[in-house]
Order: structure tokens, then sequence, then C-alpha cells
């Protein structure tokens, strides 16, 4: 007999209340310490909650990317454990009201500290067109967040729900299944055009308002969707490791390695694609991104992000054995996290004021995500227990079963 | 180059090759191998074969087309003939990434088309025994090597499994150099028979 109804252990329960509190912990001090202070010591305590609430909405979102990709694909190898991205989807809601008030309470407070583009007569010299100052305007920032946050929200909760009527439905029935199919389709679309191409430039590149890349979204995608594949991979293991998801097998886990191993090339290639046009043009209004980054007082995290997202998921992960040891994956899913984190910091820190001190910042990060892992596993594992983990009416469970990598 | 003799047994479907190949291998017979007309999901689990190293030799190609590219490379812009580029480093690495690229696939592609035909003994111009006119067609065709005495209950135990034809067929068991001529092959069987 399959172990469908999934109880929240204790332990893992009061691992993300601790996780919890030391986050709202290293919130309140920061708050208190740095709040008073100059423009620079509050831009230190706002940025680094951006980046927090910034990067976890993001890799919730990507897991949600792979749930549909893989049902409009009619993968099968996914069924066996697709509750787990779609509860993580079915939370975006939390956090994409995180990171919704943040923004735009940013935007609606003339906060110049971070989007330099919202003081008065901004004029940004180096675009080619007019569109960009509509782009970069209040309405317009505030309109797409608002829109986007809604649409993902609303299509997390949707897909989670249509699968789980599914179990319900009359056998050997494909409505449903279709219906998710086509909902999925739709997240996709949605998706291409937020994460995928507007809403890494509109958040994280406006941030330094001269400087534009057309990479930039790609690559923030990149990062988005192989931290999301290392989430899944971690409660995979999680729940294997507690009894649960017989179904899945080393074969499973196999594929989820393959696609963290091969999207960490991906990122890295398309990290490789923005640095190298840069680097060679040499236009100074261009390669001043890279300046702070590689030989100003970043060059720390900018050479620790290549090592953690391309060197060590490379070599680790490249031997076939490796990708079917549990142990192996679940520590690359770490440093692949960890890594995604280190880039997206060294992403929004340098253009903002906080410029060359991010010592601060970095450890009242470091307490945030605290914060936010504990919020995502509470969140996650109480999504888990409503429903059963193992969706059997889906018409491609027998597939999954028998899946081989 | 050695002539063998091959109990051959020839099935329809793969529903029955399967457990064909359980029995035949608990039974302890060592099956010399099995041709199939697509690649059969877990038949090389089924039939106890070890992780191909055809990746390592991949990963080997691989480096050695890094080696090269960045070696010949760096040799050329550093100490053959040094040239001023837009005033980029006589060794500029972001530059090279592109060219080391490509190499490393082309190096690791070629070289394991290569070993893979190796391994598998296919090549133009190169003469294997087909043991089976439709193995690559729609039958799927196990292939036992045997001998005098056990040749009898060998055919035995292939027709309790459920094979359409089973057959004796002496054979050359590697690849040789030569046109790809049936005749040739049926007169060699013809003399040892």
């Amino acid at each position: 007999m399959l172990k469908q109804e999934f109880k929240v252990p204790k332990s893992l329960k009061t691992t993300s209340i601790v996780l919890m509190m030391i986050g709202l912990l290293g919130l309140i001090i920061g708050a208190v310490v740095l709040l008073p202070g100059d423009a620079l010591a509050q831009t230190q305590f706002w940025a680094s909650l951006m980046h927090n609430a910034i990067f976890f909405l993001l890799i919730s979102v990507g897991s949600l990317f792979i749930l549909s990709a893989t049902s409009l694909a009619q993968g099968a190898w996914i069924v066996s454990f697709r509750r787990i991205p779609e509860s993580i989807g079915s939370m975006i809601y939390v956090f994409a009201a995180i990171a919704g008030v943040l923004l735009l309470s940013f935007v609606w407070t003339n906060n110049t500290n971070i989007y330099a583009w919202l003081q008065d007569g901004f004029n940004p010299h180096n675009s080619l067109n007019a569109l960009k100052n509509i782009f970069l305007s209040k309405g317009f920032f505030t309109f797409w967040t608002i829109l986007v946050l809604v649409l993902w929200s609303w299509l997390g909760v949707k897909l989670r729900e249509i699968s789980i009527k599914q179990d319900t439905d009359t056998k050997n029935s494909t409505k449903l299944y279709w219906r998710n199919f086509n909902f999925s389709a739709g997240f996709l679309f949605v998706f291409a055009l937020s994460l995928a191409s507007t809403i890494p430039w509109l958040w994280i590149m406006s941030i330094d308002s001269h400087w534009f890349s057309t990479m930039f979204s790609w690559y923030t995608f990149g990062s988005s969707f192989v931290s999301g594949m290392s989430m899944i991979m971690l409660w995979v293991l999680y729940l294997k490791r507690k009894g649960y998801l017989d179904v899945v097998s080393e074969e499973h886990v196999h594929d989820l390695g393959k696609f963290m191993f091969a999207f960490s090339i991906f990122w890295t290639y398309l990290w490789f694609s923005q640095f190298m046009l840069i680097w060679y043009a040499n236009i100074p209004e261009e390669t001043v991104y890279f300046q702070i980054r590689m030989h100003g007082p970043y060059r720390f995290f900018y050479w620790l992000n290549l090592i953690l997202n391309f060197v060590c998921p490379i070599l680790i992960l490249m031997p076939r054995p490796n990708k079917r040891n549990y142990f192996v994956v679940s520590l690359v899913a770490v440093i692949i996290i960890f890594g995604h984190w280190i880039d997206f910091f060294q992403m929004i820190m340098p253009g903002t004021t906080v410029k060359e001190n991010w010592d601060k910042p970095f450890i009242l990060s470091l307490f945030i995500a605290c914060g936010f892992v504990g919020l995502i596993i509470y969140l996650v594992a109480n999504k888990l227990t409503k429903a059963p983990l193992i969706p059997q009416n889906n018409p491609l469970f027998k597939e999954t079963i028998i899946h081989i990598s | 180059m050695s002539i063998k003799k091959f109990a051959v047994a020839v099935y329809d479907d793969e529903a029955v090759l399967f457990p064909a190949v359980k029995k035949v291998r608990s039974a302890g017979y060592k099956i010399h191998d099995v041709y199939t007309p697509f690649a059969v999901h877990g038949l090389d689990v089924a039939l106890g074969q070890k992780e191909s190293d055809l990746h390592i030799a991949g990963f080997i190609y691989g480096i050695t087309g890094t080696c090269t590219a960045l070696g010949f490379m760096g040799w050329i812009f550093t100490t053959d003939w040094p040239q001023n580029f837009g005033g980029k480093p006589h060794f500029p690495l972001p530059a090279f990434i592109p060219i080391t690229f490509e190499l490393t696939v082309l190096f690791a592609a070629v070289g394991m088309v290569l070993t893979f035909c190796y391994l598998n003994q296919i090549m133009p111009g190169v003469k294997k025994h087909i043991f089976h006119p439709r193995q690559t067609d729609d039958k799927f065709v196990m292939v036992i090597e045997v001998n005098d005495t056990n040749e009898a209950e060998t055919l035995a135990i292939l027709q309790s499994t459920g094979a359409e034809l089973t057959e004796t067929q002496v054979a050359e068991s590697d690849w040789w150099y030569g046109r790809f001529d049936i005749k040739e092959d049926y007169e060699i069987q013809q003399q040892l028979a």
C-alpha cells in the first residue's frame, strides 16, 4: 500500500518555525539598526529585503514553469512527483504579495536610492528611443507588476486545483487532463511575457538605469529555472527519505539531476554571452556594469558565483553514478540554490546606493534568506498534506512508474 | 576471425523476448547478443550488461579538444605571431571560449562516433554476419553460442520460450573487411556444415 497522506513531521515543522524566527529576528534587528540611519543604511536594509523577496518569488515561479512545460510536453516522468511543483506553485501568491508590496512601495515612495530612474526629470540619455521612458515609468511599473503577480498567483492555484480535481474524476476520463494542458499553455504564454522577458528588466535591470542588456532576462530565467529544479529535487529527496513517494525511483532522480546539470550549463552560456559581447565591444557605458563586479568590491561574489553555479555542478554531476546518488544530488542542489542566491545578490546590490558597502546587507540577507526558506518549507509542507501525494487518476500514471531515464 | 556455432531464436514480439531473456539467463546460458529492430528500453538491464564506458571516452576526447584549442590559439597569439586586436591582451580568454567550446564539442562528437562504430563493429566497407534478414525489420533475434554437446538442449530451451523459429548457424563472430555479400557468407556456412 502506497503512503499517500503526507503528515508534516514534527522535526520539519520545528525547523521551519525556527528558520522563520531567525529570519524575523534578523529583520527586526536590521530594521532597528539600519532604518533610523542615513540613506545608505536604509538602502542596505531595503535592498537585502528586496533581494530575498525577488529571489524566492522567482524560484517558485521557476518551479511552476517546470511543471507547465513538462505538462505541455506530456512528460510522464514528472507525474510521480507533480504534487511538489504544484504545491510550490500554489504558494506563489504569498511571495508575490511580499515582493509586490515591497516593489510598489519603493516606486510610490520615490525610493531613488534603489531605482534611480524615479528621480524627477530622469533621462536615460543612452536610450535608443523614447519607449524606455514609458517602460520605466511609475504607471507602467505598477500596472505590469500587479498584472503579472496576479496572473502568476492565479495560474499557480488553478493548475493545482485542476490536478486535484482529477483524483476524484471518473476513471479514464481525460477531460481534466486536457484542461490542465491548456492552462499550462496559458501559463507558458504569461511566463514568456513576464519572467522570460520583461519582469527581470523592470525589477532588477532597471536598478542600473542607464545600463541595459537584452540577454539579462534569459540569464535571470536560467537562474530561476535551475534553482527551481534544485528546490523540487530537495523536496523529492526529503519525502523519499521519510518513506513517501514510493513511485519515484532512481530514474526520476537521475532525470532531475540531468536537468540540474544541463541548465547550469545553460545558465553559464547565457551569462557568458552577456559578458563576452560587452567585454569585446568595450564601450564604457556598458562595461561600467562589470567594472564594479569584476574588479571592484564584488569580485569575490563574482567569481564565487561562477564556481558555485558552473564549476561545481558540471564537475560533480558529470558522472552518471553521481546523478543517481541521493546525497550527492542533494548537496549539489543546495550549492546551486545558494549560488544563484549569490548571483541575485551581486545583480541587485552594486547598482543601488549600497555600492561597495556590501558587508551589512550580506549578513542581513543571510538572515532574511533563512526566514524565507523557513516560510517556503512551512507553506509547501502544509499544502502537501492537503491532497494525496500521488495523482493516481492521471492518464500518464502507469508511464511514470515504468519510467526509465 | 573465428568461426563459431550459434543457436538462433527468432521472436515476434518484445513482450515474448523479455521473459525469454530472463529464462535463458536464469538457466545459466550466456547470451551472445540480441538483435532488435529498435532500441528496446530495459533490455540492457535484462541482459545484465554493464554500463558502457563510451562516455568516459567522450570526456577524454572533449578535454583533448579543449586543450588543443586553448594550446594552439595561445601559442599562436603569444609566441608565434602576437598581434594587437583592439587593445585586448595577447591571451584573451573570453574571446577564445567560443572556439574552445566548438572544438571540445567537435572532438567529443567525432571521437565518440568513431568509438561507437568500433565497439559495435560497424563501419563502411566492413561486413558482419546477419543471423536473420528481418532482425532490422520486425523480428527480435536472440543468439547463444553453442558447441556440439549442448546444441540440442539449447535449442530445446529456446523452443520452450516461445520462439517462432529456432535454428543452428555456423558463422563468423567478428567483423571483417569485404563487400557486403550474403552469398559468400552462405558458402562459408555450407562448407563448414
